[in-house]
């Protein structure tokens, strides 16, 4: 049967997340662990896509450094985004050979997961034809960036939900000039660990896990994982 | 040797960018090895080799989208590359039967040897797999594939030959349409040749293809977008401005030498359509669906060209209208500068609630200029020049220009437009405020 484990990082810098995620990966890969999602809070960064275009990179790299954001290229899809506090990010590391194999499908999944999540706190999220991602009256709640190694997902979504949307200004996101909103902004002030478990209910809905996401159990030795403290979440 | 194909990433995904080959012509590669990375709808994925041995042939540049199935390169088994023995068991990734599941485009029908001699006539359909790059040109100019000569491996048709086709057929063209013309630039010895070995003769080429660069794309779809967004109409007022020439030509060593920076017109149009912009604020809008966005600040936007053609960018003067002269250029000055240097910050592009083109400083009279969007209105400041101008029946030489006001109808009405632009001349007409 199909398990999914989760785990809330709490704040964690991009670097070390991205290191976590690349070693879950590799023991899904070789079969030695479940599906799980990594719920995490970066300190501001602005990462850039395998085909992002440093154009959208509105500012120069010391301009960035003052403002105290660090920079990063990453291999997942799509084009320059922005983490910081605020911002409930979500890495799912899922084996898709063993979920319809198909990646549209898996990319309206994740925007699906943020819809009903966003629903539940009594917003109206939807979808923009050809640009992927969540969407509130014309501005972008949620962006969305995927990498698949052998049908093993990394990377995922960035959920905006009390962030400092001034942040984005210094970039154009996904290269698109459309604005960007947040829950907070959309009037609704929710917290970070209610709208993980709403995520992460609408994950085993959308995703079709027959048990509710249970939090981590612990992997081997001298893995990256165990140094990080486990969440009760479920 | 094994085709390698894009393969099938779900099903409403019927193609992918191929964003990065992981290994080069002549590398060896591993079964399962990653290959090359393709992108579809916001997810990168890492493609591993379908088959052991030697990376031989490449037919996908990286940064084309084909379709799934597209044979994106071949593996052969040797280390020598174009193994010469063609063997038809091609195994695409997903498929766990080996031959002739489906969709996989047909193996190059067992080709005629690997072909050291290309042979000549090709009457047939061309031979195996085009690139994604000449089949976008064939489609784009039109051209007949079966009627230009592949000099590519085994007789493939590469995007040098069919711009060597391209580049045949203009001549022919040209030829045709001034055939009695002596053609004086014409080479020595030309003519007679082109008749009988028509796709022959390469010649040089016509056209050069250069791919837009991402601020050339960007304005392109913004100027495009803004003119199918407002409805654009243009008016022109002349306008005296004897008076502000005399101050300028009075102060403006003093100027230099003061602050450092030149005194130009510009600062002079800038700060009276800021002050003309408190009179009409509907021409300091913008329009939100049914709504009318009135800006409680005047943020100008100046249009800035960049050096070579290189583009355009409008850095915007915050609160226009709280600056003297002095103040305005000092902003000119700055922004422009910094603009022509990439030194913006992203802010100071953004926010602009009127623009100003200063085409004048290029000798034009007066020009049509297209609307920075979402604003409602453009000033196009015409070039300064002395002409002959009746005043009280009497001729008289005055330093004149042209205000070219366009404005979006949808919002603005013609006369109002024409009031704004009667403000602002009065304004520069009755210059009154000391600069130094």
């Amino acid at each position: 049967m199909r398990s999914c484990h989760m785990r809330d990082l709490g704040r964690m810098g991009f670097g070390e997340a991205y290191a976590l995620q690349r070693e879950i990966v590799e023991l899904r890969k070789q079969g030695k662990s479940a599906d799980r999602i990594l719920f995490v809070e970066h300190p501001h960064v602005i990462t850039m896509g395998r085909n992002g275009h440093a154009e959208n990179v509105l500012a120069a790299p010391e301009i960035l450094a003052r403002a105290g954001i660090e920079f990063h290229h990453t291999d997942r899809g799509g084009d320059v985004t922005y983490h910081g506090p605020g911002q409930v990010v979500a890495y799912p590391i899922l084996d898709l050979r063993e979920w319809r194999r198909d990646v549209g499908a898996f990319v309206r999944g994740l925007e699906q997961v943020v819809i009903g999540t966003l629903d539940d706190f009594g917003i109206a999220g939807g979808r923009l034809p050809g640009c992927t991602g969540v969407w509130v009256a014309g501005a972008k709640v949620c962006a969305i960036g995927v990498h698949l190694s052998r049908w093993v997902t990394s990377h995922g979504l960035a959920l905006n939900v009390g962030a400092d949307l001034g942040y984005f200004r210094y970039i154009i996101p996904c290269g698109l000039t459309r604005p960007v909103t947040s829950m907070k902004e959309l009037g609704v002030s929710a917290a970070r660990a209610d709208v993980i478990a709403r995520m992460a209910e609408h994950f085993r809905r959308v995703f079709e896990y027959a048990a509710p996401v249970s939090p981590d159990s612990r992997p081997g030795e001298g893995s990256l994982v165990n140094r990080i403290p486990v969440e009760t979440l479920a | 040797m094994t085709d390698v194909v894009m393969p099938q990433m779900g099903e409403s995904i019927v193609e992918g960018t191929l964003t990065k080959w992981l290994k080069k012509v002549g590398d060896r590669v591993e079964r399962d090895e990653p290959l090359f990375e393709i992108s579809t709808d916001k997810v990168d994925s890492e493609i591993p080799a379908p088959a052991t041995g030697v990376l031989s042939e490449v037919l996908v540049e990286e940064g084309a989208t084909v379709s799934i199935n597209t044979v994106v390169a071949r593996i052969g088994e040797s280390a020598g590359a174009a193994a010469p023995a063609p063997r038809p068991a091609a195994a695409p990734p997903p498929a766990p039967e080996p031959i002739q599941t489906a969709p996989a485009p047909p193996p190059p029908a067992a080709k005629p040897a690997p072909a050291p001699a290309p042979v000549p006539v090709a009457a047939e359909e061309p031979q195996g797999p085009l690139s994604p790059l000449v089949r976008r040109m064939a489609r784009e100019y039109g051209i007949d594939l079966t009627q230009v000569r592949g000099t590519g491996a085994g007789g493939r048709i590469t995007k040098a030959d069919v711009e060597a086709y391209m580049a045949a057929q203009g001549a022919r063209t040209v030829a045709a349409a001034a055939p009695s013309m002596p053609a004086p630039v014409a080479p020595p010895a030309p003519v007679a040749a082109a008749e009988a070995a028509p796709v022959e003769k390469p010649g040089p080429a016509k056209t050069r293809v250069e791919p837009m660069s991402v601020m050339r794309s960007k304005i392109a779809d913004h100027m495009v977008f803004s003119k199918q967004t407002s409805a654009h109409v243009t008016t022109v007022h002349r306008v005296d401005v004897t008076k502000i020439a005399k101050l300028r030509e009075k102060i403006k060593s003093q100027f230099q030498e003061r602050y450092g920076f030149p005194l130009t017109f510009l600062s002079f149009f800038a700060r009276a359509a800021a002050e003309a912009l408190h009179s009409f604020p509907i021409i300091n809008a913008s329009i939100e669906g049914r709504n009318i966005i009135f800006h409680n600040e005047i943020n100008i936007g100046i249009a800035v060209a960049l050096e070579g053609g290189a583009g355009l960018i409008v850095p915007v003067i915050r609160n226009a209208d709280e600056r003297n002269i002095v103040g305005m250029q000092r902003a000119i000055v700055d922004l422009a500068g910094r603009a022509r240097a990439k030194q913006l910050k992203p802010d100071e592009v953004q926010g602009g609630t009127f623009s100003i083109t200063n085409f004048g400083s290029f000798g034009s009279i007066f020009a049509t200029p297209v609307i920075n969007q979402p604003q409602v209105a453009i000033l196009g400041v015409g070039a300064v020049e002395k002409m002959p101008v009746v005043i009280d029946d009497a001729i008289a030489i005055r330093s004149m220009s042209h205000l070219a006001l366009t404005f979006d109808h949808r919002l603005i009405d013609g006369a109002l437009a024409d009031q704004f632009c009667q403000k602002v001349k009065s304004i520069l007409e009755n210059w009154s405020d000391p600069v130094l």
